[in-house]
């Protein structure tokens, strides 16, 4: 029998292994979701008043912008609509937790997140519409395009933070991913380059419980989606996604400390899709009535406004003017969308290369040519 | 070429403090070609970055780089390594600056070292430059000679527009004479040039197949061909004009490439040929290409890659027999 054939006998000391940099334990997240409403939490005091009554505000707009571009949906004034009914929460706490040099990288779903942040409404509407691929101006307003292809703009907050530390300017980037999303690779490898590079970045996953159809359990056999964090050597945090107080103290302390030079966090928010994936899905199929209702409970918008009503903090007037001003913006958008938008073919060839090749003014001279004679014919 | 290519990054990053060159191994090491040798000694590691491996990762966040004004400079190490980014480069580098109507230009030089001839075993010899062909919103360039390497690199990183910068391997460590301190201009991405004048065919070729067609020229003389050579350079932009007017001048055309035959960059370039110059034309345009093969094994890479022989092969059929046509070459 050889030395290696005995268990035990192996005497030489290994050499030095590699070892994670810091110790895993402050970085697991709560057992159960972190909640403030209906604790004993002085909500007066933080966020204060200002705070609440603003994250009412805007849930209440976006709760009625969800119907309405669903409407319009049916319509046929968009092409798509993916509703972040039941998640509006999270869309408008994301949008609230940064400050107005911060950027918002918003996936397909979170036009509500855009919309909170003060962008006009209709721009935000441009890609599902369909005369464009994009609305507003990035830059701008600060928050990147609709990501169609999931967990990439991902790895594009985290470039965009990194590149904005060396330029020494105080920016932070908040990426926001659904739970399917998290079983991308360019997930795993934006989490991993911001870890590395402690990139002033914060990732808010929306975990509604199916992507399309497949529930998390599918999806992943991890404990939660928060303690994903963990691997990549960051804090994860784990959080009633309906609980627009809770998301918005969370994502607060996150982008708080990754402005502060701590790094990035990934915060799991916990909600719940209450329509399905978009108008092309049938959400009968993979889900019942019931389990529907029991988030009907919980949502979002009537937790809020209970419980600012039980503290005083809302009162009938307040609530009747905010749900006037959500009217007004729906009437705004419902009278905007029913005008036919303005098409621009040319535009084709804009835009594909700061100076077009030769191939494109051919094709687009041709181009020219077609609507020419198809207004000559119409004239 | 390798030093060229480093002195071009050299001067870029000199000039421009919002230049960053970033990838896997570019920074102590100096990349596995040293092509990034020395940047991280003189600009820090801010500015020449050890990414951690991941493709995706790495042109991901430089798209995000891109964004907040940097023009990020990417090395993928080999060719097929620079797959996983597939998904960033089609969906996000190509096509941010038109979805965005020109609000989020990508100044992103993607470099991928390519093709065969170095031993290299599989997964290191690809040429992947049809891929990139086909997807609208990226400009690709390979340059065949040092001072082409220099200027071509310098005119990416200057480019707002995303590159796809192909290094030929085989390449890297000529013996030609080329001086740092005076790199010679070129001109910008875009633009073909005239290699070697003649007057009874033209070979259409570029990166690793430019020497061996420049051999070939000097070979066919002997049997009486005058061939002229024109290198593209940049495959994407094409430069029609060039092309077209060498054709028309010689009559006969032979595309040569290393990459793959069926739907290759000659299918593309053989049929603008025919559309342009078909009345011109004293025979059909040939394609002389790699096989329609997954790169072969290094020891048999030499029965694959496109040669003298068999460009002067290709040459000997323009010389119009109709029998060969009815015989299903």
């Amino acid at each position: 029998m050889t030395v290696l054939e005995q268990p035990g006998s192996y005497r030489l000391s290994p050499p030095p292994a590699w070892r994670p940099r810091v110790d895993p334990a402050p970085l697991l997240p709560d057992a159960e979701p972190y909640r403030l409403l209906g604790t004993d939490a002085d909500l007066e005091k933080a966020p204060g008043r200002d705070v609440l009554l603003r994250l009412h505000r805007e849930l209440v707009r976006g709760r009625r912008y969800n119907e309405q571009a669903t409407a319009l949906t049916r319509q046929g004034r968009l092409a798509v609509y993916p509703s972040s009914t039941g998640q509006e929460a999270c869309e408008v706490a994301a949008a609230l937790a940064l400050k107005e040099q911060d950027w918002l990288f918003p996936s397909y779903r979170d036009t509500l997140a855009a919309v909170a942040r003060g962008l006009d409404p209709v721009e935000v509407l441009t890609l599902l519409r369909g005369d464009w691929h994009h609305g507003w101006d990035p830059k701008a307003a600060r928050v990147a395009p609709l990501s169609t292809p999931l967990a990439t703009q991902l790895p594009h907050a985290v470039g965009l933070a990194h590149a904005a530390r060396i330029k020494g300017d105080d920016v932070v980037a908040l990426a926001l991913v659904g739970d399917g999303g998290t079983s991308e690779g360019d997930f795993h490898e934006a989490l991993n380059f911001a870890a590395v590079w402690n990139a002033p970045v914060v990732f808010l996953v929306q975990n509604n419980g199916f992507a399309i159809s497949v529930p998390l359990a599918k999806q992943t056999a991890a404990p939660s989606l928060a303690h994903k964090a963990v691997g990549y050597g960051m804090p994860g945090r784990l959080v009633d996604g309906n609980d627009a107080v809770a998301v918005h103290s969370v994502l607060g302390e996150a982008v708080e400390r990754a402005r502060q030079g701590g790094g990035p966090t990934l915060v799991e928010a916990v909600t719940y899709r209450m329509e399905a994936h978009t108008n092309a899905d049938d959400s009968t199929r993979y889900r019942t009535d019931g389990e529907v209702d029991a988030w009907r409970d919980h949502d979002p918008v009537r937790l809020l406004e209970r419980e600012l009503r039980e503290r005083g903090v809302l009162d009938d007037a307040t609530a009747e003017d905010v749900a006037e001003g959500a009217e007004e913006m729906a009437a705004g958008i419902r009278e905007r969308m029913n005008a036919d938008p303005e098409l621009r073919p040319m535009d084709l060839f804009a835009e594909v290369y700061a100076e077009k090749t030769a191939q494109l003014r051919e094709q687009a001279a041709q181009l020219r040519a077609e609507l020419d004679a198809e207004a000559e014919g119409n004239a | 070429m390798a030093q060229a290519l480093n002195r071009a990054m050299r001067d870029a990053m000199a000039e421009d403090p919002d230049v960053h060159v970033m990838g896997e191994d570019v920074g102590t090491l100096g990349g596995v070609f040293r092509v990034t040798d020395g940047l991280t000694r003189e600009f820090g590691e801010e500015r020449c970055t050890d990414t951690p491996l991941a493709e995706a990762g790495i042109l991901g966040t430089a798209v995000g780089m891109a964004m907040y004004g940097l023009r990020p400079v990417v090395e993928m190490q080999f060719d097929a390594f620079a797959y996983p980014s597939f998904e960033q480069l089609a969906s996000h580098v190509a096509k941010m600056r038109n979805r965005t109507r020109g609000r989020l230009p990508m100044p992103i030089t993607i470099r991928v070292p390519y093709g065969g001839g170095i031993g290299g075993v599989e997964h290191h010899s690809d040429s992947s430059e049809a891929y990139y062909m086909a997807t609208p919103g990226l400009q690709v360039v390979t340059p065949a000679t040092v001072a082409d390497a220099y200027g071509l690199l310098r005119a990416a990183i200057a480019s707002d527009d995303p590159v796809v910068f192909m290094e030929p391997k085989r390449l890297y460590w000529g013996k030609a004479e080329w001086d740092p301190e005076a790199p010679e201009q070129v001109p910008g991405v875009g633009e073909a040039v005239v290699r070697r004048s003649g007057t009874s065919a033209t070979l259409i070729t570029y990166g690793p197949s430019v020497p061996v067609c420049m051999e070939a020229a000097e070979a066919a003389r002997e049997d009486g061909w005058d061939l002229e050579v024109v290198d593209l350079r940049s495959l994407v932009p094409f430069d029609e004009k060039t092309v077209v007017e060498s054709v028309r001048r010689t009559g006969r055309a032979v595309v040569v490439h290393e990459s793959q035959g069926f739907a290759g960059p000659g299918g593309e370039i053989a049929a603008r040929v025919g559309e342009r110059c078909f009345h011109y034309l004293e025979a059909p345009v040939l394609r002389v290409a790699g096989f329609d093969v997954p790169y072969p094994p290094p020891m048999l890479e030499k029965h694959h890659l496109p040669g003298v022989d068999r460009v002067l092969d290709a040459v000997a059929r323009l010389q119009w027999e109709s029998d060969w046509v009815e015989g299903g070459q």
